[in-house]
């Protein structure tokens, strides 16, 4: 636990010393999202009709762009070994180094979320589920996307694997997150989504881990 | 835990490449000949649906095709997983063979699907199907396993770091199956995994179950000659590889 603590404080005070790699998967998300009504017909029925799901792409590419050199520059200059030959089991320091990026790239996301579900025409009440259905599927998706720079963490050019890896596992998270944020928008019940979206944050925050630091442990051998 | 002896004979190269080309013939000819008897009896002897009509003729070959894409995914999996725990080679080999033929058949199942749903739905595509999203999750799946496994030069760490991916994928499968059937679909359900009787006439069920056994036995044939060629390729230089092809082996 100890341990924990300290991979957590270090990893957020290294993120927030480089603002720049902190605001550009936010910047990539903002991007995304510009670019669906340039691609289809900007009319109001048509953007309300799809605003459920883009928020959801956008949030799925930008995590992707931001955990995707999660473990580099740690393997790179060798303090991923350090952490390796240490006696705590390797899967609470993955665990940390992973909510450690998910509070920097994963909640300010959640304050950007509304301001666009809005200008796709969302009802208001709807943001009540969207924001805590993302705060629900995020941990998710930063394990997933975690395992796959894992999975590549001794590769030169990991980044174009890596969404092959991990995009078709994150579809459930698509599937049940859209699906809670368009039955609130119709104002219907939206337990059930929600539910499962937490269910599948258990268990991938208490598996995850661990194939995390089966992959990190065989990538770095 | 004491493992028995014939656990051990598997993880061999040279017993498992003798063993493999032993079966594999015997596999190919029941294949073939199953497949050979089971299209027959459904394309000419089967009577034609009542709804349908020639057009469900395709029962005999497309689910089949998504079944065995399914197994190849398990079968890389355990494979995987055996190879990962125990180390052993020939385990890998036999996961990085599964996952070539399980993308095939995936891919047959969305062709054949497809070439049905075009006179049957009116549509030779449908997003909207949980089935068709699935198969197409499945086949990115195992395309993703292949690329991850391709990405590394050394074979070693290629076996180990993918054995990880098939892992997790084969949790995932039934979360994305499950997942995906949330849909309304005009996909027709289950007819013969379902409890009590099956909803298919025996004339029909026959045939079905004929192509069923055939396919499977035509996934092992391939899968057993894919897995020989493997051992070949990582067994360069092994010295009973060169005796093998001097012939002073028997």
């Amino acid at each position: 636990m100890d341990l924990f603590l300290i991979v957590l404080k270090r990893d957020l005070k290294l993120a927030f010393r480089r603002w720049s790699e902190l605001a550009n998967p936010l910047l990539f998300f903002m991007i995304v999202t510009a670019m669906f009504p340039l691609a289809l017909p900007p009319n109001t029925a048509q953007l309300q009709a799809l605003g459920a799901g883009i928020p959801w792409i956008a949030a799925l590419l930008s995590s992707l762009l931001a955990l995707e050199a999660l473990f580099r520059s740690d393997a790179e200059d060798g303090s991923m070994e350090q952490l390796l030959l240490s006696p705590a089991p390797l899967g609470s320091v993955v665990l940390a180094k992973v909510a450690a990026h998910w509070i920097v790239s994963g909640v300010p996301l959640l304050a950007l979320v509304p301001a666009v579900a809005l200008s796709f025409y969302l009802p208001v009440e709807a943001l009540a589920v969207l924001v805590p259905a993302l705060l629900l599927a995020t941990p998710t998706i930063s394990i997933l996307v975690a395992l796959g720079a894992a999975l590549t963490v001794s590769l030169k050019s990991g980044a174009s694997v890596i969404g092959l890896l991990v995009l078709p596992l994150c579809s459930p998270l698509l599937i049940f997150g859209a699906r809670a944020t368009d039955l609130a928008a119709n104002g219907e019940a939206t337990a059930g989504p929600l539910y499962l979206l937490a269910s599948l944050a258990v268990l991938s925050v208490s598996l995850g881990p661990i194939a995390i630091a089966a992959a990190l442990k065989v990538g770095l051998e | 835990m004491k493992l028995p002896v014939w656990f051990h004979k598997l993880g061999s190269p040279p017993y498992v490449y003798a063993l493999a080309g032993k079966l594999s013939p015997w596999l190919g000819a029941i294949g073939c000949t199953l497949i050979a008897v089971g299209v027959f009896w459904g394309l000419v002897i089967a009577p034609p649906d009542y709804l349908q009509g020639d057009a469900a003729r395709i029962i005999y070959i497309h689910p089949q095709t998504a079944y065995i894409g399914m197994q190849a995914y398990v079968v890389l999996a355990v494979a995987a997983g055996i190879g990962f725990i125990w180390r052993l080679k020939v385990a890998h080999a036999v996961a990085a063979s599964a996952a070539p033929i399980g993308a095939t058949f995936t891919f047959c199942a969305l062709a054949t699907g497809s070439i049905w749903g075009a006179p049957t739905w009116g549509t030779f595509w449908e997003w909207g199907d949980p089935r068709i999203m699935f198969e197409l999750l499945l086949l990115f799946l195992f395309l993703g396993y292949m690329a991850l496994r391709a990405a590394f030069d050394d074979r070693e760490k290629a076996d180990r770091v993918s054995a990880i991916l098939g892992v997790v994928g084969v949790v995932n499968v039934p979360i994305i199956h499950y997942s995906v059937l949330w849909w309304n679909t005009l996909h027709q359900g289950p007819t013969i995994m379902q409890l009590g009787a099956p909803s298919m006439t025996t004339d029909m069920l026959i045939p079905f179950l004929i192509t069923m056994f055939g396919f499977m036995f035509f996934f092992y044939w391939v899968l057993l000659d894919r897995l020989r060629a493997e051992i070949v390729e990582r067994e360069q230089g092994a010295r009973w590889l060169r005796e093998l092809l001097a012939g002073s082996r028997p």
